[in-house]
């Protein structure tokens, strides 16, 4: 394994640069990447920053040979390289750590850095272990090599995964989301490695990330996708956090309908959060308060990961909160299991559709899956009252489905038209809608807004997370922004704009 | 020859009798996501409780509801391992089947064979409905006229059986739409012990009227790989029963033909097993587990 050594001809001599260009990728009608072109250079950190579904992640896996582009090519220093697998990228110097490590659990850091380099015959443990001694002193990237990886903390078997790729000749390393996973202190020894690679080593770096602070500290560039397009490449110093929010989150599309709304603010509010905590190593929730009237839409927004996945699970009884209070209808409920929710009149439509609903079951087992004594005759379920029940809900949702397929096999949208009529047919008081709009065409997308803007009108008092912030200007009365886990401030529609949600957003009004 | 595949029919119905009912309590289990490898230990459990029961009262009545209720508790047991405490499935299924047939060959010892006797009962006789293919054992009739179509009514027509499926696919999805994921899969393992404990039952209490050390003799065993077999369909698993029944029956009868006296009858008797290794190795491949098999659920 002479690889390390190849790290330092590629620093000294200096790495060619990657040129991605002209990347489209589409998966059936969604267009994933449009178009991008993108740049590595060695020895620069280049932050990539997007929301979900903005094509980051998709770039990246073509740029690692774990998918091919429909059209474009990669390029190093002129010439056009072919990345068809993982192994086309090592052997261009190319390495990338995913958000899930390919790390065999059960065996020594040694046994898997020495999987990497696979040789057939005769491995060389004891060789193999003087090299990583050699490599973690030269990296900065201390690890027990002895060690079982599954044994290690998450932020060790990261620097194992690093100091592998490392290892294997690489001079470009993908870090996808990699602070995802890590507390605060973990995170900084991170950023300091990442500097490290950079200006000793000579390594060009892709962050992918969606926190500013991490990308101000050690980005020296800082590119932002907005549905499959780069929208901006600049010098990472001469950018705020706050540009770089509203780079994501994009600007006002022209023409977006806004809602009507019709102020009710005499009504008494049917659902209060107040000081809601949950606790958890990393991601929990602390403090959180709000209230929605009947007929409200509250928005929440927020860059992801800030809390939002954990107060839906709250809302919806899978996760248990730790302090705090909720109350529907002025009475708080004792523990929020999904029983007691739903008993309360609150129903849910959950981030990802595919978790929501069994795959498996037809499409009309799903639509009353919450619901089953309700169609419970005597002796057995009424199949007809069930199907009649299903056709309505088709001709009404404007589902494009067969009662009978199942549901696994539906589109998207299709999908969350099912959900949806599941959620609208209790009639709930409060609804909470997570991101109902995720991956949906735009036919759809504009249906399904239609749909939560038509149940506040009939009364429902909606709870809409989403991290597209169109849709929450479009749809919602109110805006709480959520960061580092807690509501940081509840804007009124009328004084809610990109920049009043993109500081909070951004963490930096209070 | 009409007369001896006649012969060959009313056994293998014989012989398929505590299969199927082993197999529909396992396919009632394994739809709710949970793999009871217990299978073989509560069919042994129930065996001896019900043979037992039915000789200290001397009725066989009495001897089939103890069987029963040994099966639930057994079920309960298996149910609280896996379920509430989340226990491997595999783990906890085979320390269920080790112990109850522990505990069995114990009990059996000290209350039966100590002095050197055994344990015996008037078993239920076959009911004559003319022809030896229908002089059948009250229990499979009920086996295959009551048994079958309720478990197909069950897992596919009722709202329990709608829960149970949903919870062995995607026990999430189950939970946030306000069905108790615990409380349904309780129900399924216990329905499904009950189905195996009757075919322990009927082991004892109709088809030999006696109890012997290694009495099921992997028969549990056998009804797990028909699930599999039966691609967790009832249709499928009632063929791939009659399939190793009929190999069963067939082979007893060529052990009686004079030009099979050479051959070891040990091979006649693991032509069966081959039988059902060969079947799964043709049709086991790429079978639609259910999407939450093995894997126990909590909230986060």
């Amino acid at each position: 394994m002479n690889s390390v050594e190849g790290v330092v001809i590629a620093s000294r001599g200096g790495a060619p640069s990657i040129f991605l260009r002209n990347i489209t990728k589409a998966y059936g009608e969604t267009i994933a990447l449009s178009d991008v072109s993108l740049d590595l250079r060695a020895g620069e950190v280049h932050a990539l920053l997007g929301e979900n579904g903005a094509g980051k992640t998709t770039l990246m896996k073509i740029l690692y040979g774990l998918s091919q582009p429909d059209s474009g090519q990669i390029e190093a220093d002129g010439v056009a390289l072919k990345i068809e697998s993982p192994r086309d990228a090592r052997a261009a110097g190319i390495g990338m750590v995913t958000q899930h490590f390919s790390l065999v659990k059960n065996m020594t850091v040694i046994e898997n850095i020495a999987l990497a380099s696979a040789k057939t015959f005769a491995i060389d443990l004891a060789g193999v272990r003087t090299e990583i001694v050699a490599a973690s002193a030269r990296f900065g990237l201390d690890v027990p090599p002895d060690a079982i990886v599954s044994s290690l903390p998450i932020a060790l078997q990261q620097r194992v995964e690093i100091l592998k790729a490392l290892m294997s000749g690489c001079s470009y390393l993908i870090l996808d989301e990699p602070t995802a996973v890590l507390g605060p202190n973990d995170i900084d020894s991170l950023l300091e490695v990442i500097r490290r690679l950079r200006s000793d080593a000579g390594i060009g770096i892709v962050l992918i990330s969606h926190k500013m602070a991490e990308i101000e500290k050690v980005a020296d560039r800082v590119s932002v996708l907005r549905r499959g397009q780069v929208v901006s490449s600049s010098l990472a110093n001469g950018i705020t956090s706050k540009e770089l929010i509203t780079l994501m989150v994009g600007e006002q599309q022209s023409g977006a309908e806004q809602r009507q709304r019709s102020a009710s603010p005499s009504q008494s509010p049917i659902l209060v959060l107040d000081s809601v905590g949950v606790t958890r190593e990393t991601g929990g929730l602390s403090d959180v308060s709000f209230a929605v009237r009947p007929g409200e839409i509250l928005g929440i927004a927020g860059v992801s990961g800030n809390g939002q996945t954990e107060l839906v699970n709250v809302l919806s009884g899978t996760t248990q909160i730790d302090s705090g209070t909720i109350e529907v209808e002025g009475r708080q409920l004792g523990s929020n299991t999904p029983q007691s929710l739903m008993r309360a009149g609150v129903g849910i439509l959950g981030e990802d559709r595919h978790a929501s609903a069994v795959h498996a079951l037809q499409v009309v087992e799903n639509l009353i899956l919450d619901c089953v004594e309700k169609f419970a005759g005597k002796f057995q379920l009424r199949r007809k009252e069930m199907l009649s029940h299903c056709e309505s809900a088709i001709t009404q949702f404007e589902i494009k489905a067969n009662p009978k397929q199942a549901f696994g096999t539906l589109s998207g949208g299709n999908m969350q038209k099912v959900l949806l009529a599941r959620l609208f047919s209790r009639n709930p008081k409060v609804a909470i809608i997570s991101q109902p709009t995720r991956g949906l065409d735009v036919m759809a997308t504009n249906y399904v807004r239609s749909l939560i803007a038509q149940a506040s009108k009939q009364g429902t008092a909606v709870v809409l997370v989403s991290e597209d912030l169109d849709e929450i200007l479009e749809l919602a009365d109110r805006v709480a922004v959520m960061y580092r886990g807690s509501v940081v401030g509840i804007v009124d529609h009328s004084e809610a704009s990109r920049e009043s949600i993109g500081e909070l957003m951004a963490g930096i009004a209070k | 020859m009409i007369d001896v595949t006649e012969e060959i029919i009313s056994s293998s119905l014989r012989i398929a009798t505590p299969l199927a009912l082993a197999a529909l309590g396992e396919l009632v289990t394994e739809k709710s996501g949970v793999l009871n490898l217990g299978v073989e230990g509560i069919m042994y459990g129930s065996a001896f409780v019900g043979i037992a029961t039915a000789a200290q009262t001397g009725s066989l009545t009495a001897g089939l509801v103890a069987a029963l209720v040994s099966g639930a508790l057994a079920g309960l047991i298996f149910a609280f391992a896996t379920v509430t405490l989340g226990v491997n499935q595999h783990v906890a299924g085979l320390g269920l089947t080790l112990l109850m047939i522990s505990l069995c060959n114990t009990a059996n010892r000290i209350m039966f064979t100590a002095d050197g006797g055994q344990v015996r009962v008037d078993p239920w006789q076959p009911l004559n409905f003319g022809g030896p293919i229908f002089s059948q054992y009250w229990l499979t009739y009920a086996t295959f006229l009551i048994a079958v179509p309720f478990v197909w009514w069950l897992l596919w027509k009722s709202g329990l059986g709608l829960k149970i499926r949903a919870v062995g696919e995607n026990p999430e999805a189950a939970d946030v739409a306000g069905i108790g994921v615990a409380k349904t899969r309780y129900t399924a393992i216990i329905i499904g012990s009950l189905f195996m404990a009757l075919a322990g039952a009927f082991i004892t209490l109709a088809f030999v009227g006696t109890f012997t050390v290694n009495i099921i003799n992997g028969r549990g065993w056998v009804a797990l790989a028909l699930v599999i077999f039966g691609r967790w369909t009832i249709g499928r698993l009632l063929i791939g029963a009659a399939l190793f029944s009929l190999v069963n029956a067939g082979q007893l009868q060529l052990r009686l033909l004079p030009s099979f006296a050479d051959v070891p009858f040990e091979i006649l008797l693991a032509l069966p097993f081959l039988a059902v290794i060969v079947g799964l190795a043709i049709s086991g491949r790429n079978v639609p587990y259910p999407g939450a098999y093995l894997k126990p659920y909590k909230r986060l």
